[in-house]
């Protein structure tokens, strides 16, 4: 699988001539691989975001080095960089620039010079891909949340990326809406295959991820995949996320002195072993 | 302090082409000392009626009665600046109206509006800054140099400053950690609790209004249409479901429990403690009958 990404060995600081000045990230490495869909989790100042910005140039490190496509990322290839990858933020408010969904999506391509008529397609072929293709001429502040951020990734797509980041892009969505964006990356991940890295402290977004980075601090902490993640249990409340809930409910039964034979990561497995452990006898 | 809403309709450009009516003969009371959740989708009227409660609108039909003053439709009502410091509301990202020099100057000002002492204001902050769970240091700084979390702290702080009666939280948590969004939750259900505070909630959280609500009102295309306490909300999933409503993932887990040993259990349980007590008590009892 050729790599798509990778950070190497990256600190950063935004303070950096401070003496006591904090790093936003430190000696963090990880690569994502075509095909992947990475999860970059933490609490609230864990770094998560201050990657986001070094991945698409936004800032750049004072030690190590942030590769596209094994190039390493400087001032003369950003914008060849920039246009592998799509990024969708955490608000939907504030990405719009369209006055109508279409126009919305159009305007990237505009600004690379894509001819008349293989913007049209790419902006309806987009549009589909998100299910979003009867809402052409619709305001897009007329949308839903969910709608919304759909958009926001037809936008990111109709620019044919190698990856797409998600950076908090469902933490302001209501549950429906957070359903919506999350069934529409899965859907195109298993049309298209495309790479993902999302953002986030929703550990049920996060379990549909190949990997999962555990951010605290600055630092990695863990890197797995999500059972591996979630098995280190308490260590997640404490460094400021939740568990899953059949895992919370899990060791709350287990407390209760109800026989289980493990703690689960799924409502179903948590079920199942009820049934197991305690009814089929 | 009571508040009553009796029949408010609510139109935005009235009398224009562009009228858009946003809620429709809306008809609940809130009893002083409770926790109301006010629950619906993006669009069913939420963030209008908000602005209700401390006539930031005023309803095109209909009454609002915010304790012993009432705002009617078509008049016009004086002096509610009482009202306002009355009834505080922590808007969704409260942090994006942080506007002074220093966390103190910036926690000051609500209360220094309302006609409070200079030293009276700063006993507040200085008081308010710890109970909000930020540490005294941070009032010299300024408050653009603090993180997302503590700067939601601090807004959160100088609405609290004003002593309000009633405290109106739309979204309080939107955008924070696991942690900080329970750090926050606990914090005004205890605040509630302590200071005998009316508060009103409104989310799409169904966990949220399961854990700390009294009483819940359902909103829906601009009407209120199902209210009662959490245990009777949640029991109607149907009805939940035709409102495109999920009920809270607790009692989810707890319609599979039941289902699965054919057994309902005594009640519905809105807490992921008390679902785990409940499941091990009707496991005993199972054991005990075979």
């Amino acid at each position: 699988m050729p790599e798509i990404l990778s950070l190497n060995n990256v600190t950063f600081s935004y303070t950096p001539e401070e003496e006591r000045s904090r790093n936003a990230v430190e000696n963090v490495s990880f690569s994502v691989q075509e095909g992947d869909w990475i999860a970059i989790v933490g609490h609230n100042g864990s770094g998560k975001s201050t990657i986001a910005k070094l991945m698409n140039g936004l800032l750049y490190p004072q030690q190590g080095d942030v590769r596209i496509l094994r190039e390493v990322l400087n001032e003369e290839n950003l914008w060849e960089s920039r246009s592998q990858m799509g990024m969708v933020f955490q608000n939907p408010d504030n990405q719009f620039v369209g006055a109508t969904v279409q126009d919305d999506v159009a305007f990237a391509l505009e600004n690379n010079g894509v001819p008349f008529e293989e913007m049209v397609e790419r902006v309806h072929a987009a549009l589909g891909q998100v299910k979003m293709g009867n809402f052409l001429d619709h305001e897009p502040h007329h949308l839903s949340g969910g709608q919304k951020q759909r958009v926001a990734i037809a936008g990111a797509l109709a620019l044919k990326p190698k990856l797409l980041i998600l950076d908090e892009a469902t933490s302001m969505l209501d549950p429906q809406g957070r359903a919506e964006v999350l069934q529409t990356v899965q859907a195109l991940r298993a049309e298209t295959g495309l790479t993902v890295i999302s953002i986030t402290h929703d550990l049920e977004e996060a379990m549909l991820a190949d990997r999962v980075l555990f951010m605290n601090d600055g630092k990695k902490f863990a890197e797995g995949s999500p059972d591996e993640i979630f098995a280190l249990g308490d260590k997640l409340v404490e460094f400021g996320l939740d568990l899953p809930f059949a895992m919370k409910l899990s060791k709350l039964l287990q407390k209760e002195g109800v026989p289980l034979m493990g703690q689960h990561m799924t409502e179903e497995e948590l079920v199942n072993d009820l049934w197991t452990s305690n009814f089929n006898k | 302090m009571d508040i009553k809403l009796q029949q408010i309709s609510y139109a935005y450009a009235q009398g224009t082409p562009f009228e858009k009516r946003a809620l429709f003969d809306v008809d609940f009371e809130i009893p002083s000392h409770t926790y109301q959740a006010i629950i619906g989708h993006t669009g069913s009227g939420k963030s209008t009626i908000l602005q209700h409660f401390n006539a930031l609108l005023k309803p095109t039909s209909g009454e609002v009665h915010i304790g012993d003053r009432i705002v009617v439709a078509g008049k016009k009502a004086k002096d509610l600046k009482a009202v306002r410091q009355k009834v505080g509301i922590v808007f969704q990202f409260p942090e994006h109206q942080l506007f002074e020099e220093t966390v103190l100057k910036d926690i000051m000002f609500g209360p220094m509006n309302f006609g409070v002492s200079e030293k009276e204001a700063e006993a507040r902050a200085r008081e308010l800054v710890g109970l909000v769970g930020l540490p005294e240091d941070v009032l010299e700084k300024s408050p653009f140099d603090l993180s997302g979390g503590q700067m939601r702290r601090v807004a959160i702080a100088g609405v609290l400053a004003m002593e309000p009666e009633v405290i109106v939280l739309d979204e309080p948590t939107a955008g924070l950690d696991p942690r900080g969004q329970k750090e926050i939750m606990d914090m005004f259900y205890k605040l509630h609790q302590e200071r005998g505070l009316t508060t009103i909630l409104v989310t799409h959280s169904m966990e949220d209004a399961a854990r700390y609500a009294d009483n819940i009102v359902i909103m829906h295309e601009g009407k209120n249409v199902l209210r009662g306490t959490p245990q009777d909300i949640f029991k109607d999933v149907e009805t939940l479901k035709n409102l495109r409503l999920e009920p809270p993932r607790i009692v989810r887990f707890q319609q599979k429990i039941e289902k699965m040993i054919n057994t309902p259990f005594s009640k519905i349980c809105l807490t992921e403690e008390e679902l785990a007590t409940e499941i091990a008590r009707v496991l005993r009892e199972e054991r005990a009958e075979s």
